[in-house]
């Protein structure tokens, strides 16, 4: 097939038009030849026989009149097995594969291994009926089951002409032939490729979501939880906890795959990943967490074009395994600077801007993105799940602007995070009333966690909840009064709030045991603390109050930093306990 | 220049900071003299070229000579550069000769991600506001927020002069010559001299030159921490000077403007300077400190926010009127790399006294506004008001000069005088090692 060429007319930046002699179709990848180096791009905008291309790369020393080749086809990512333990850019260049400190201009590395073998299982039988997403074989990728699928692009139905027997095999080697009603015959390998922009719909049906996904961090399985394929936010003014929150997140959290997009931030952080993840040790399988993450790093000072790719690319390879019937946690930080790099293009094209000089789709493109999350049940009856959680990043602290508010709209989970909470060092900064699950009121979330947690769950979290509102007005009103001139009661109030939010809202990601608490515990805790909330307690001065809450909260927080039901755990509770009966009520 | 360079004299656009003219075979970013003065090219629009002119377009005529240089700008590296100090593009500005060396573009490609190594090494600077609170790392970014009156050049400089780096590379934006002759003064003062490299755009400089200088200073520091596999700190001052010139040209350029009259890509291209720090994996690092000047404390400009989202934590710079001193604040200062080393390269207890230190000045905050409000205090707000105090003085000022170790023995002490061990509230094995005060 004869490519389509052009030749570079204008160049702004990364912005090029190429006048293009035949024809080119929108989102098509093209390469700008420059010296011996090729300039990856993208056609976003076609007028007559110009195209208006954004290039992944810097166009530092670019041309006029230099040649253009059309690729035919989309930004697209390789799918295979060899994708976890890989450091990727935005584009699926494997890091670790390019030479020199520096990265060098026009150079790419494939995603996958030609060469490696892999050991392969058939699934299918000869004669089977299958269609796009269903299952052929097995390859083992690091201990995970990596299932030989039905290539998404396929349409309708096919019959299973050949599998390859169990041995091994590589990506390219064909593993299995599909005949199609015309009765022609299609090879099928391990590898495939997907078109980033758009979703992969392979599966029966997506429901509502219904099962907790267990993140270890109590201010949200306990207060605003999470479900599997659900989505959430972080916004957050900077230097209150997003980043630290999200690795919590990614090192805890009870997914089968961890894919981390870190979309326009900090090159260090990302180090810090690359440094710790191959020593994390996973807590449920006793491997490193590594062998089951995938990072895509597109830092900030990396072209902004492909930054906007890369949420894409994490997301695609995200849905990719969850045709698998895994549990995919998918973690962007930070969605903001995503929507920079649209507003950066944006402006460039000249198109009339909307708010603070964002394109005016925006609320459309974000709302479209977190829709690809979910729990689906696949063609054969089994569920997996893409779980999104994006940090976004408001300027100025100002949760009104169009990014935060576009998200708002799309994300089913709030996690506000509090400058004055950080500032007073009370991590995770996540301010609980201003957050909010909408989960909590699925009923099918209320019928999950009645069988699996607790007959009355979500009245606890409620009850709790309540502690917390009452306590923030208590507090608002002893401000405007004074400490004496209210009744001692309020203080008690308060302090109950006070130390819901020590014991269970404040966790230290930094302290072995605080840093991540299963949910059994966060049941008795729960439990626990409610208990005392709902005590009655007697005081004869207001000061009396806050010492004796101090107390109670340093040994409920020694509780915390115990391994559960260890001897040390037991006797910071028993102690507990008899503070508690020197001023209870009976 | 060559002969065989092609020289254009028919010029048909000019604008404050631009001048357009009909030219081929130029390439984007490409450098060029128009009537003598340094321009760059910002945009190719079919052959319309358009030149950003450095010095502004003053008295710049329509047959105005420009020739084109066919590269874009450069710096010549070698050792020659210690010791010498040079203006926006590069050239002496010390009386000096010329350096000789290899000639590198300026502003090069990003380090690969995987091949940077995590910052470990502690960067001492015996102020406790930074080194106990907020502790630097070697390969880290941070900037000092203050308001113009502060003293932040002074205390940059002093954190420089203590924190024992190879090389010291100065990347001065309007400056003011005042500002100019003082790092001047004490490094040649200090005997340092030959361990510095400036390159300084002044006051009396036209503004859009300064967009050269953290280039300029980074592709210096870049040859001698990869070249060399020196540990090279950067300081940048002032970065919000930078940004404004960054709006002059994008203003004069007829682009949207976002946020505070902001160019749309401020972020990146803020991110592009300060993430040229970087650990390399053959023991070279770049280290930038940075100032950003404030208006009136605001961090939510678009300025200070975007470099908060950019850098690893910042310096806030506040007097504090109690002590009349200036101090490190403990609130909105953060060191994000702290947790490499806090804990791990200094003592244990590090970690929990900082927090219960700055936990205890929150309360302290608080009792200070019911006092404000009239209200009685209890005996435990009359404690922390005099603990943050002493904390203030002791630690947090700008003047103090501690070892760690001794900045922890400070703040166990003061845990000692004014609380109980319950109101400190820190893990047992420490309570244990290092309690001085009262039993419960």
């Amino acid at each position: 097939m004869n490519k389509t060429t052009g030749k570079v007319v204008s160049i702004i930046s990364n912005l090029v038009l190429v006048r293009i002699e035949g024809n080119v179709f929108q989102n098509e990848i093209c390469y700008i030849f420059l010296g011996e180096e090729k300039l990856m791009a993208e056609v976003i905008k076609i007028i007559g026989d110009i195209a208006y291309v954004q290039v992944f790369e810097s166009t530092r020393g670019l041309k006029p009149g230099s040649k253009v080749e059309f690729e035919g086809h989309m930004l697209e990512v390789q799918l295979g097995p060899g994708l976890l333990s890989k450091n990727f850019d935005g584009l699926q260049n494997d890091l670790d594969k390019m030479e020199g400190v520096f990265l060098k201009r026009g150079l790419y590395t494939p995603a996958l291994e030609d060469d490696k073998k892999w050991s392969f299982t058939p699934l299918a039988k000869v004669g089977d009926t299958v269609a796009a997403g269903d299952w052929l074989g097995n390859v083992k990728e690091n201990w995970l089951d990596h299932k030989v699928m039905v290539p998404f692009k396929f349409e309708g139905e096919y019959t299973v002409a050949s599998v390859a027997e169990a041995g091994e095999y590589t990506i390219n080697d064909v593993v299995a032939t599909l005949k199609d009603k015309e009765g022609e015959i299609h090879n099928v390998t391990m590898v495939q490729k997907w078109p980033v922009k758009l979703a992969i719909k392979a599966y029966k049906n997506k429901p509502r979501p219904y099962r907790l996904m267990e993140t270890g961090v109590r201010v949200i399985d306990t207060m605003n939880p999470i479900l599997e394929g659900g989505t959430g936010f972080i916004p957050g003014p900077f230097g209150t906890g997003k980043t630290v929150l999200q690795h919590a997140l990614a090192k805890n959290a009870e997914a089968d795959i961890i894919i981390m997009a870190a979309c326009g931030e900090r090159a260090n952080e990302v180090v810090e990943i690359f440094a710790e993840f191959p020593h994390l040790e996973d807590p449920r399988t006793g491997r490193t967490l590594y062998e089951r993450t995938t990072i895509i790093a597109n830092t900030s000072n990396m072209p902004v074009a492909a930054r906007e790719a890369s949420v894409y690319t994490a997301m695609t390879i995200g849905e990719y395994y969850r045709a698998m019937g895994m549990k995919v946690l998918l973690l962007a930080d930070s969605t903001s600077r995503w929507a920079q790099a649209l507003r950066e293009m944006s402006n460039r094209l000249e198109e009339l801007p909307g708010q603070d000089a964002f394109p005016m789709d925006l609320s459309a493109i974000i709302a479209g993105f977190y829709a690809r999350a979910g729990i689906v049940y696949l063609n054969n009856g089994s569920t997996g799940s893409v779980t999104f959680i994006g940090t976004v990043s408001p300027a100025g602290g100002n949760l009104k602007e169009p990014v935060t508010e576009s998200t708002k709209k799309a994300a089913r989970c709030f996690y506000a995070l509090s400058q004055n909470r950080a500032d007073s060092k009370r991590y995770p900064a996540i301010d609980t009333l201003d957050s909010y699950s909408k989960y909590l009121e699925y009923p099918e979330f209320i019928e999950y966690s009645k069988e699996k947690l607790d007959e009355n769950w979500v009245e606890l979290v409620n009850e709790a909840r309540n502690v917390l509102v009452r306590g923030k007005e208590t507090e608002e009103q002893i401000n405007i009064l004074g400490d004496d001139s209210v009744p001692i009661d309020y203080h008690i109030t308060l302090w109950k709030s006070e130390f819901i939010d020590f014991i269970i809202l404040q966790q230290d990601a930094f302290d072995k045991v605080d840093a991540t608490t299963s949910l059994e515990r966060q049941q008795y805790m729960l439990k626990k603390v409610i208990k005392v909330a709902r005590s009655e307690f007697k005081f004869d001065s207001f000061e009396e109050v806050a010492i004796y809450f101090k107390r109670l909260i340093n040994i409920f927080k020694q509780m915390n930093y115990a391994v559960f039901k260890s001897d040390e755990f037991n006797k910071s509770e028993e102690e507990a306990n008899a503070i508690l009966e020197e001023r209870l009520v009976k | 220049m060559s002969a065989l360079q092609k020289v254009y004299t028919k010029i048909s656009q000019v604008t404050k900071a631009t001048c357009s003219l009909k030219a081929t075979g130029v390439g984007f970013d490409e450098l060029a003299y128009i009537h003598g003065r340094l321009a760059q090219v910002v945009k190719i629009w079919g052959d319309e070229i358009t030149l950003q002119v450095f010095s502004g377009t003053e008295g710049i005529p329509t047959n105005a000579e420009v020739v084109f240089l066919g590269k874009a700008p450069t710096l010549k590296v070698s050792d020659e550069l210690c010791g010498r100090f040079f203006n926006a593009f590069g050239q002496p500005i010390d009386g000096g000769p010329e350096v000789d060396g290899e000639e590198r573009e300026i502003g090069g490609p990003s380090v690969n991600p995987v091949q940077r190594k995590q910052p470990s090494e502690l960067i001492a600077t015996g102020i406790a506001g930074i080194d106990l609170n907020n502790t630097l790392v070697s390969g880290q970014k941070i900037p000092f927020f203050a308001d113009p009156d502060q003293p932040y050049n002074q205390v940059m400089a002093n954190v420089a002069m203590k924190a024992q780096a190879d090389r010291i590379i100065l990347g001065g934006m309007g400056l003011t010559n005042d500002d100019y002759l003082y790092f001047k003064n004490l490094f040649e003062n200090a005997g340092i001299l030959d361990h510095i490299v400036s390159f300084v755009n002044t006051t009396e400089a036209p503004p859009v030159e300064r967009l050269l200088v953290p280039d300029m200073a980074l592709t210096a520091a870049e040859y001698f921490a990869v070249d060399k596999n020196e540990n090279v700190l950067v300081l940048l001052t002032d970065m919000t000077l930078y940004a404004d010139a960054l709006s002059i040209v994008s203003n004069r350029m007829d682009q949207i403007p976002s946020k505070d009259s902001m160019p749309g890509s401020l972020y990146s291209d803020l991110a592009k300077i300060y993430e040229k720090a970087v650990q390399f994996p053959s023991g070279g690092s770049i280290t930038i400190i940075a100032v950003t000047t404030l208006s009136g404390g605001d961090i939510t400009h678009a300025i200070p926010d975007n470099t908060g989202y950019i850098t690893e934590g910042q310096l806030f710079l506040r007097k504090d009127t109690e002590i009349g001193k200036v101090i490190v604040d403990p609130f909105r200062s953060l060191s994000r790399l702290k947790q490499l080393v806090i804990g791990k390269k200094t003592r244990a207890d590090h970690p929990q006294v900082m927090n219960a230190c700055i936990r205890l000045y929150a309360d302290a905050a608080n009792a200070k506004t019911k006092l404000e409000n009239g209200f009685d205090l209890t005996d435990y707000d009359n404690r922390v008001l005099d603990f943050a105090k002493e904390y203030s003085n002791d630690l947090l000022a700008i003047d103090v000069d501690l070892k760690i170790e001794q900045m922890l023995d400070t703040a166990w002490n003061l845990f000692g005088k004014h609380f109980s061990k319950s109101e400190v509230s820190i893990k047992k094995e420490f309570m244990d090692k290092y309690w001085v005060g009262k039993e419960d």
